[in-house]
């Protein structure tokens, strides 16, 4: 039921059918965290640390305490020194003894009302030993640097960290010899290449509603990216067994990473405990931006090599990158920085290594790409710079070098899928590049490429029959707003040959849902999406046999017949999924329940032919490709370079839902505009200085363009759900290249650091000059 | 839980009651004492939208806009544009041109929208991305949005 069935015409998938829970939306009628309500409910407040390293040396919470309304404050001393972290468990729910960045929670409050809570918090007076702030990478690796995290080594790490004073990680991977391949190359260019902070900025801002029941049973409700890692954070950073949380999730306002991992939910569940009444905290805009987590700054030294007529022969890369105060996903994410830095291309000789240094920052973490936007910033700015230097045409540069099917990704796995020279050549046509190329006017066009993973980790899928010969499907996979849940219905109703509405797709629920690692990776429609075909085989295959004794047949000659029936191969003989159903609840063999659970398990890192160190994972997903072009407009008085348009192929396997892809190329596109060309956290000292949308500026309608061009690439890959794999990252992952190399060709000026603000566009105007 | 006078307004045609303190603000009021809550709380400073109510027919911040200020006022909220529970051409063009990912900006990209087609009921691309300038969407590159307003059945 796989790769084989793209070739036929699908009965559901295919479609760009609307979005199951448009309706709702656009009614207003959608509930989201802050939206919710329970009986005697108190709303939580943090105050937060003013310094961005210090020792806490007191407290003092007797004025809060004497404020009407309030029913509970809480600081570190009421918590016990439990650890949480996805990669090293380093984080606690609030801060205890130290602070280590600026914004950091140190204490909290339950009171009748929100506003009550906020002015209650800010009576609390802590007193502090303020430290040295360590506020870069560079610094923080210093010999003799002050230590952020005294306890690093005690911590449990999930893999074999390299760790040691403020370095988190150290990752290294490398194939061929590329000391050796230099004196093989004509031609070597190496740069460093610089990125900057990026807030997710969802529209939703982070918040939590915690009740305890009387029996101590804990149910939580959470703005999240996976139920599983908010129970998971929260028992782990309260010592709670997990068997005692309950964790859901209402609509979600956008993820992008900052809601996959905790943010204010242990906070909320011990604010409940302690006042024994339902509590609420919901974030505000400033708080979001404070305390959650942002995109790592990168330095990435990039060194290529190559022979005259444009094979690829050795690329060296080192990374340096602001981890910020806990480690979060840090090592995943550099772990994945450096598996994805040679690019979509086969180098012979290849090494990447790099460090991710604890700060005094707020803590960096996943986004959209996970470290795949900043090497592919600098690996394909380098490739233009290489194609000028050759006289090659930048897409046959491209294409010359491209992975082929079954050829190995950097460290070993194979690629089973790629479209990526179709993708190259699909946007060499819609973007009429080679005719503007050459006569694009004052405009520039450029191109990007880039492969991104897809997959990892578990995940599990119910399909269960009702009574009247429907469905209840179960993933407990977390719809962000990018559709999966409309994705894995069609799945299910393919692979049950069913209408839509006779599917409904269950809301993620630690009670009831099957383990679902995260909406992250770009993983809901490849691997839910197998577990979705796997339970519903499952599921057909009991319903065969029990329409096997209804049409006294053997299960082997029955088909599935679209619209709920089963049949006996050429013959008009059908019966009903009713019939079915009715006969298993109510006389024979019991209601169908059809399960599929799997975890992602292709290795990474092949050891015959890879040296690997401190990787922080060991299977991390399949393939996905993309080529873009973008065209951008530089006005020469200001420096501002305005995007114009951009034309994508995208290689998703096979579209479950055409429509929705182009959803994803549009707003990757738009996310990784406003990360190209303005968007920064700007930090003074310790301080955010711009954790505000007055100050933070995100793209709107004038600076988005409406000339978004999508061509869906389908070369399926072998074990997705009909083939299909991922694309929520990799449309931004190309976008801050294509830019910066359709700004030189615009201006024959080469930026290496991010944002491409009109102040460095200028600058290098004026030095060109 | 609200302290203040109580203020009488006309929300999506019905006279509403409700308690409102100097600061308290309009969207407070219709989110957490009148039970709408289409309208957003996005960053609480008037620049994201999702908060969009029409005021007298005027575009207006939730946010930024004083209760006490509202009082024998007419409010519109996305909520107020639907016809009988259900989808107006608008919000049905909406979920048929795929504009909704999240949600979360969806209300005040409506109401932002129904007031552009009052004034201009054929709006040109550019148009539409003048008139929703002040309407932030993280989700969707806005191209579908702008699809969705030019192509209300009817419009």
């Amino acid at each position: 039921m796989a790769a084989d069935k793209t070739t036929n015409k699908m009965y559901q998938v295919g479609k760009s059918i609307p979005k199951i829970d448009a309706k709702e939306k656009v009614l207003g009628q959608a509930q989201y965290i802050a939206d919710l309500i329970r009986p005697n409910m108190l709303f939580g407040a943090m105050l937060q640390s003013p310094y961005a390293h210090a020792k806490i040396i007191s407290y003092d919470t007797s004025e809060a305490e004497k404020v009407p309304g309030v029913k509970c404050v809480l600081t570190g001393d009421d918590f016990e020194d439990h650890k949480m972290g996805p990669f090293i468990k380093d984080e606690g729910a609030i801060a205890k003894g130290k602070v280590r960045y600026m914004g950091e929670p140190v204490a909290c409050v339950a009171a009748e009302d929100e506003a009550t809570a906020r002015a209650a918090a800010l009576l609390i007076d802590v007193e502090y030993e303020e430290l040295p702030a360590i506020l870069s990478p560079e610094a923080a690796l210093e010999p003799g640097a002050a230590v952020i995290h005294e306890e690093l080594q005690d911590y449990f790490k999930v893999f074999e960290a390299i760790a040691e004073d403020n370095l988190m990680s150290f990752t290294e991977i490398s194939e061929g010899d590329v000391d050796k391949a230099w004196d093989e190359c004509d031609l070597i260019v190496e740069n460093t290449y610089e990125t900057q902070a990026q807030n997710h900025l969802s529209l939703e801002p982070c918040g939590a509603l915690a009740e305890v029941e009387p029996d101590g049973l804990i149910n939580l409700w959470s703005a999240n990216q996976s139920v599983f890692r908010v129970q998971a954070n929260v028992c782990e950073c309260l010592g709670l067994p997990m068997s005692r949380l309950r964790s859901m999730t209402p609509k979600v306002g956008a993820g992008f990473g900052n809601k996959m991992e905790a943010h204010i939910q242990p906070l909320c569940v011990a604010l409940a405990l302690a006042s024994k009444r339902p509590v609420k905290m919901i974030l505000s805009r400033e708080e979001d931006f404070e305390t959650v987590r942002a995109r790592h700054p990168f330095k990435v030294r990039c060194k290529t090599g190559v022979m005259n007529d444009g094979t690829f022969v050795a690329r060296e890369v080192e990374l340096l990158v602001d981890g910020g105060a806990f480690a979060d996903d840090s090592p995943g994410v550099l772990g994945n920085a450096a598996l994805m830095s040679m690019g979509p291309y086969h180098f012979p000789n290849a090494k990447a290594f790099g460090k991710v240094a604890y700060t005094n920052h707020l803590r960096f973490a996943a986004f959209r790409g996970f470290g795949n936007p900043q090497v592919t910033f600098a690996g394909e700015s380098q490739l233009d710079e290489i194609a000028d230097k050759l006289g090659i045409d930048p897409i046959d540069l491209r294409i010359k070098n491209v992975l082929d099917k079954g050829q190995k990704w950097f460290g070993g796995q194979k690629v089973d899928s790629n479209g990526l020279q179709e993708c190259l050549e699909k946007v060499r046509a819609s973007s009429d590049w080679d005719n503007r190329r050459k006569n694009s006017g004052d405009n520039g066009i450029g191109v990007s490429a880039a492969g991104h993973i897809s997959g990892l980790l578990a995940t599990g899928a119910i399909v269960r029959m009702l009574e009247d010969g429907t469905f209840v499907l179960n993933t407990g996979a977390t719809d962000i707003g990018q559709g999966s849940d409309t994705v894995l219905t069609q799945i299910c109703a393919e692979a049950l040959q069913i209408p839509i509405e006779n599917i409904r797709t269950a809301a993620p629920d630690t009670d009831g849902s099957p383990y679902n690692w995260g909406t992250t990776a770009s993983r809901v429609t490849y691997t839910t999406g197998r577990a979705v075909v796997g339970a519903a085989e499952d599921a057909v295959r009991q319903i065969k046999d029990y329409a096997a004794i209804l049409l006294e047949s053997s299960a082997d000659d029955l088909e599935l017949r679209e619209g709920g029936m089963v049949g006996i191969k050429g013959a008009n003989k059908e019966v009903s999924f009713f019939e079915i159903a009715a006969m298993t609840h109510w006389g024979v063999g019991g209601p169908i329940v059809g399960s599929h659970t799997l975890v992602f398990d292709q290795p990474t890192i092949d050891p015959k032919r890879a040296v690997a160190r401190g990787m922080p994972f060991t299977n991390i997903g399949v393939f996905t490709f993309a080529a873009m072009v973008s065209e951008v407009a530089i006005d020469q008085v200001t420096g501002k370079a305005s995007a114009e348009g951009a034309w994508y192929a995208v290689d998703v396997g096979q579209a479950i839902n055409p429509g929705l892809v182009e959803g994803q190329v549009d707003g990757g596109y738009a996310q990784g505009l406003g990360y190209t060309l303005f968007e920064e956290m700007v930090w003074d000292d310790g301080r955010l200085a711009n954790p505000t949308l007055m100050d933070y500026k995100a793209p709107g309608t004038a600076e988005v363009p409406y000339e978004i061009d999508t061509t869906i690439v389908e070369h399926p890959e072998p074990d997705g759900p009909f083939g299909a794999k991922g694309v929520g990252e990799i449309t931004l992952v190309t976008v801050p290249a294509s830019i910066a190399n359709a700004i030189t060709h615009a201006s024959c000026l080469r930026l290496r650091k991010l944002p491409l603000s009109p102040e460095r566009v200028l600058n290098g105007l004026m030095e060109n000059e | 839980m609200s302290s203040g006078e109580t203020i009488s307004l006309k929300l999506n045609g019905e006279v509403r009651e409700a308690t409102a303190g100097p600061t308290t603000t309009l969207l407070e009021v219709i989110r957490e004492q009148l039970g709408l809550t289409g309208a957003k709380k996005g960053c609480n400073q008037g620049v994201c939208g999702a908060c969009t109510v029409l005021i007298d027919g005027k575009l207006a911040r939730a946010c930024l806009s004083l209760a006490v200020n509202s009082v024998g006022r007419e409010i519109t909220t996305n909520e107020g544009l639907t016809e009988d529970g259900e989808p107006s051409p608008l919000q049905q063009s909406f979920i048929d041109n795929g504009a909704v990912q999240c949600g979360f900006c969806t209300s005040g990209m409506i109401v932002s929208s129904h007031h552009l087609l009052q004034d201009n009921p054929s709006p040109s691309v550019d148009e539409v991305r003048d008139g929703l300038s002040g309407n932030v969407c993280r989700c969707s590159g806005y191209k579908k949005i702008i699809d969705a307003v030019r192509n209300v059945a009817g419009g």
